[in-house]
């Protein structure tokens, strides 16, 4: 009746993750219930959960990497409380539950945290930035953020119903086939993937088109925000990568389930086969991590510096090089593994050039920044900061491009530092960096900048102090997954690394804070403008929130920095009379969540091989879908006195305050 | 301020006289049409990597049988000429929609239909008949990459099917009405893009592992 599925399944002996999970299951009933109670259920469920607003379906996916940061950062600090105690001792993890940890780490970290996180902050301000009322696809918005949940919630009711992974979080086999890994840890992995990765591709589908197909009257190709050229291009490679790991993971759980051969020791499978599969969508996968930062750096620069971006032609065109770039590199995954020298060098150059147009866009922002007026707020620091970090992860990731010299470092825990200072200095401080700049913009009040910055600090010197001394034990020769040593001399650097996690926990709370001392205070920090920070591009045209249609009036885009233009013109020539009309926008729809409830179902019934529940959910989603499909009115118009009366309101508010301003 | 402003303008003015005038977002038919040949492209993406699976284990025997002597070209034969049929009966109800012929619609629909399900079955029958000669997914990492590979084309295929039987319930409960059109816009493109596959298939797996 439930396939594998028994009472042993939830771990009584493991105190940690019994605890852990009854507290948080202890939360969100509270929630729940407090939500409830309150009443607040008809209004989450209709203007947050069935919404189909590109800027709603932002703001949840970034909820959701930022509640997925804390789990993810509990699983960092717990490795590196382990790695401290653990010279000569079990330490307080034993092997097979510390395994489980940095396994959901890194899969955590990538796929609940960096990916939402970006997709979200895409989500949010691409459509503002083009000038346009939505996404190509709203109801399949929110269908791919909902999958993506469903794929969180999956690897967190592992923490309380079975087990994770113990493979790292890339499954390699032989390791992860079911020979050496009987459990249901794989499968938790596989399926999370399978069905987040299809939320991630939808997101990919539907952001191309939206930059490609969906821009305001004079929005062309080299008008764009960088964010939309690196938005552009990121999603490409969400569309080209993410179905290469849908396939590779499905041979393994072909593999797994059904025992074929393609990664098997046995009949002819090749393991081999998984690592240029896997690595072929997995270096591309960093560039879609970190290409939308590049992006948001670019816009918090030229803001903050006030100049237009310098050298916009030359950043296109790295980005782009970039993106076509980032599939000629995988094999530097793993260089040790025999492919032989010709090989390796013709990938140690390909990631040597790749370096070139990363290096070119770190001169542009120098550029953009030299001569202009830079205000110091907390979206510029994380900038900086990101700059510096950024460069030498870089250089230590040339480093590990050389073969001979990647022989020597190969999986070490110089490794382990060198991606940890591209992707938290690349990929988490430019999504730090974007939350604290579009904040306002979502939500019409800015964040306090006190907390803010103490935050960059905190992370900023924890980074260092928790993994330069990874640089360290790495030359020492200290590997990577280590639940135990003997070796003293790797004790005091990992040491340090500690105190440098505890740092970047103050960080964590630092911004915990923020986030609840500027919502306390918000009337204080409101932006009434639309325009908190003297911005550039087309979303601080609106109002702060903007209203559900983005734009009263479609704006009529007639150079780069589209909104530095129209504010340069509105001060020469005035304001214009506007002609309302009423507005068509899609309707709410529950399609998403009822689909991913169902993918929920699906996923946890093949996880646990149950198989009646498998088919039930499947029927349910396709029920779901035609339902969707059945609908005969998708869209609702909001009248055209409604969109002058919000219009008016914010022009009204803005001109008060100018008026205030000169005034003064 | 006035000279940042300046200088912006300036800039803005090259950019601007450089680029063609845009003209604003494109009409829904597109925009459908262009994010479903964007899905059907990530598709195609899946399926070269079982291609490229299967080129990399299609000598991995083990010991099994190889493609020369497992494969029956006669069926592969009809099998092909039973998706190319159906595609083309597909274009016929494309036109159908087009003309607004319900009658037409239903009936190409139909064949399309039925031909998918042909294919589906002498599918379906070779996997049976390999798995009863001892020579299933299993038995060889061949083995293993040919049935996921086929195997997927034949999900895909099922997939359509469901679909198909779905747009014509909605053109008979709905009638052509846009939405509706574009919906099978994307159908008739997936149905195309499978036999572009079938092709590939069809050459890499059958024709050529029956030469091996």
């Amino acid at each position: 009746m439930f396939g594998k599925l028994t009472l042993a399944a939830i771990p009584l002996s493991q105190p940690i993750p019994l605890v852990t999970g009854a507290v948080v299951l202890v939360v969100i009933l509270a929630v729940l219930a407090w939500v409830v109670i309150a009443g607040h259920l008809p209004y989450l469920w209709r203007e947050w959960i069935t919404s189909v607003d590109h800027k709603r379906i932002g703001v949840m996916y970034v909820l959701l990497a930022s509640v997925m940061l804390l789990r993810g950062f509990a699983d960092a600090i717990m490795m590196r409380a382990q790695q401290a105690l653990a010279f000569q001792s079990n330490g307080f993890l034993p092997p097979e539950h510390y395994n489980q940890i940095f396994s959901a780490h890194g899969t955590i970290m990538i796929f609940f945290v960096a990916m939402p996180f970006v997709i979200g902050l895409m989500n949010l301000v691409v459509p503002l930035q083009l000038g346009v009322r939505d996404v190509a696809f709203p109801t399949l918005n929110s269908v791919g953020f909902w999958l993506t949940a469903t794929g969180a919630l999956l690897v967190n009711v592992s923490l309380v119903v079975g087990e994770f992974a113990r493979t790292g979080w890339l499954p390699y086999p032989p390791l992860s086939e079911m020979t050496y890994s009987p459990g249901v840890g794989v499968d938790y992995y596989t399926w999370s993937l399978e069905i987040s990765g299809v939320g991630t591709l939808v997101a990919g589908i539907n952001l191309v088109t939206t930059v490609l197909k969906i821009r305001t009257k004079g929005m062309s190709y080299m008008r764009m925000p960088i964010f939309c050229w690196t938005t552009l291009a990121s999603n490409l490679l969400i569309i080209s990568a993410f179905p290469i790991l849908t396939a590779t993971l499905a041979m393994l759980i072909l593999d797994r389930y059904l025992g074929f051969h393609f990664f098997t020791n046995e009949g002819g499978g090749n393991v081999m086969m998984f690592m240029n599969l896997i690595w072929a969508w997995g270096h591309p996968e960093v560039y879609i991590l970190v290409l939308p930062a590049f992006g948001v750096y670019s816009e918090v620069v030229s803001t903050f510096s006030g100049k237009p971006l310098f050298g916009y032609r030359s950043m296109v065109l790295a980005t782009m090089a970039i993106c076509v770039i980032s599939f000629t590199v995988w094999l530097h995954h793993f260089f040790t593994m025999g492919a032989g020298p010709d090989v390796n060098a013709i990938f140690g150059i390909a990631s040597m050039i790749i370096a070139v147009p990363t290096g070119v866009k770190i001169y542009n922002w120098l550029f953009t920044m030299f001569g202009g007026r830079i205000r110091f707020t907390t979206p510029m620091m994380w900038s900086i900061g990101f700059m510096v970090t950024f460069i030498i992860g870089g250089l230590t990731g040339v480093l590990v491009a050389v073969p001979p010299a990647d022989f020597l470092l190969h999986n070490s825990l110089f490794l382990v530092a060198h991606f940890h200072n591209v992707i938290i200095g690349g990929v988490l401080f430019g999504a730090f960096a974007g939350y604290t700049y579009w904040f306002p913009k979502a939500f019409g009040f800015r964040l306090q900048e006190g907390w803010g910055i103490a935050a960059f600090w905190f992370w900023l010197i924890g980074f260092y102090v928790a993994f330069f001394p990874l640089y360290a034990v790495g030359f020492l020769g200290m590997t990577r997954r280590m639940q135990h040593y003997d070796a003293a001399a790797w004790t005091p650097w990992l040491h340090i690394a500690s105190v440098g996690a505890g740092l970047v926990l103050v960080g964590i709370i630092c911004q915990v804070t923020q986030l609840v001392v500027s919502i306390r205070h918000r009337e204080e920090l409101r932006d009434l403008t639309g325009d908190p920070w003297d911005g550039r591009s087309l979303e601080w045209a609106t109002a702060s929130p903007p209203p559900a249609f983005n734009f009263a009036v479609m704006p009529d885009v007639t150079g780069g920095d589209a909104y530095w233009e129209m504010k340069r013109r509105a001060r020469e020539e005035g304001a214009k009379e506007v002609d309302y009309q009423p507005i068509e926008m899609p309707r709410n729809s529950p399609t998403g969540f009822v689909c991913a409830f169902f993918a929920t179902v699906v996923g946890f019934a093949l996880i646990w091989h149950i198989w009646w529940m498998v088919i039930a959910g499947l029927v349910g989603a396709y029920a779901t879908f035609v339902v969707f499909a059945w609908r005969d009115h998708d869209e609702y118009e909001i009248p055209a006195e409604e969109v002058a009366r919000l219009d008016r309101a914010n022009i009204a508010t803005r001109r008060g305050l100018v008026t205030a301003a000169r005034g003064a | 301020m006035m000279s940042i402003a300046v200088a912006h303008g300036h800039d803005a003015h090259v950019i601007g006289l450089e680029d063609a005038a845009h003209e604003g977002p494109a009409p829904k038919r597109i925009i459908t049409g262009f994010g479903f040949w964007i899905f059907l492209l990530s598709d195609i993406v899946m399926f070269s990597c079982f291609f490229a699976a299967f080129a990399v284990l299609s000598g991995q025997t083990a010991g099994g049988p190889s493609g020369a002597e497992l494969f029956n070209l006669r069926n592969v034969a009809i099998e092909t000429a039973f998706l190319l049929l159906s595609s083309f009966a597909c274009g016929m109800a494309s036109i159908a929609a087009e003309v607004r012929s319900h009658l037409w619609f239903y009936m190409a629909m139909a064949v399309t239909c039925l031909l998918g399900l042909g294919f589906l079955t002498i599918e379906f029958r070779e996997f049976a008949d390999l798995v009863a000669r001892g020579a299933g997914p299993s038995r060889s990492a061949f083995l293993s990459a040919f049935f996921a590979l086929v195997g997927c084309h034949g999900l895909h295929v099922s997939a359509g099917i469901l679909w198909l039987l779905t747009m014509m319930a909605q053109v008979f409960a709905k009638g052509f009405r846009a939405d509706i059109l574009r919906r099978f816009l994307c159908f008739a493109l997936f149905w195309h893009a499978l036999d572009i596959i079938w092709v590939a298939v069809f050459s890499v797996v059958y024709l050529l592992g029956s030469a091996a």
